[in-house]
């Protein structure tokens, strides 16, 4: 996993680095995908042109981001109005059950699952992968086991064991403070 | 809920698009390129922009370009008149 900045990974896109728009793309694909099939619920095939056109709009306006550090919300605007242009396009009656009553609701929640995602980022390879195999891709413990080469009984407390420092991640100061009152800790491997 | 199930639940919350929409958004750069030579070629080969008017699907699959909504209606605001 590519740690950089978005700041910096929005200018080494600029300068016309591939290897800097696929990371951006690999960062930012469960988000607008989230934002376009979950908050908007577009159809599946909706989604995937709204998909795509986040990113197409995204590749040819990177030069009119102002603030690069500001990728996430630009990009997350962007992804409403590619959600919006494709309800318009799609001319289908939308239920009221199905119009997105609260978006910034549902936005906000996505956001701070994209900050529990950008921790995922700073955990080791290994555990990115079992984690992200496990909730984002919904694969078994079977699945898992045979393409990671782990016996399948090991998976659970394997992905108990990475959730536990994907919280070190997210609460950096918890270990001292935790050791500092005698609570049980788990020892990183 | 203990907290790492709240992690976990936040971790859900984004689930992964199929791997082909992420494969075809890694390669805009490429297919914005394959666009900028076409549309720079439909401005100086008259001929050329003639069969694109008529038919541009099958214009892009000659020239090896996968027509696909978003290459078709970015390629159609691009040459509209």
């Amino acid at each position: 996993m590519d740690a950089a900045s978005d700041a910096e990974l929005v200018a080494r896109c600029r300068a016309g680095d591939p290897a800097a728009w696929e990371t951006l793309v690999d960062r930012y694909a469960n988000y607008v995908h989230a934002i376009v099939a979950r908050v908007y619920r577009l159809e599946a095939h909706d989604a995937e042109d709204a998909f795509q056109d986040v990113f197409m709009r995204v590749f040819e306006r990177l030069d009119t981001l102002r603030d690069d550090d500001a990728l996430r919300p630009w990009i997350a605007q962007t992804a409403r109005n590619c959600a919006v242009d494709a309800l318009r396009r799609s001319g289908r009656e939308v239920p009221v059950d199905e119009v997105p009553d609260r978006p910034d609701e549902g936005l906000a929640r996505l956001d701070e699952a994209m900050t529990v995602h950008a921790a995922l980022d700073r955990l080791s390879p290994q555990c990115h992968e079992i984690l992200d195999r496990f909730f984002c891709r919904d694969e078994s413990y079977r699945t898992i086991g045979s393409e990671l080469e782990l016996p399948a009984g090991t998976i659970a407390s394997r992905i108990a064991r990475c959730l536990t420092r994907l919280r070190d991640v997210l609460e950096p100061g918890r270990k001292v403070q935790a050791a500092t009152s005698g609570e049980k800790v788990e020892e990183r491997r | 809920m203990t907290p790492e199930e709240t992690i976990a639940e936040l971790v859900r919350e984004l689930p992964a698009p199929p791997a082909g929409w992420i494969e075809a958004a890694k390669q805009l750069p490429t297919v914005r390129r394959e666009l900028d030579t076409l549309i720079e070629r439909i401005e100086r080969d008259e001929r050329f922009r003639e069969l694109v008017v008529a038919d541009l699907e099958a214009t892009l699959r000659a020239e090896g370009v996968e027509p696909t909504p978003l290459v078709v209606a970015h390629l159609r605001r691009r040459i509209a008149p």
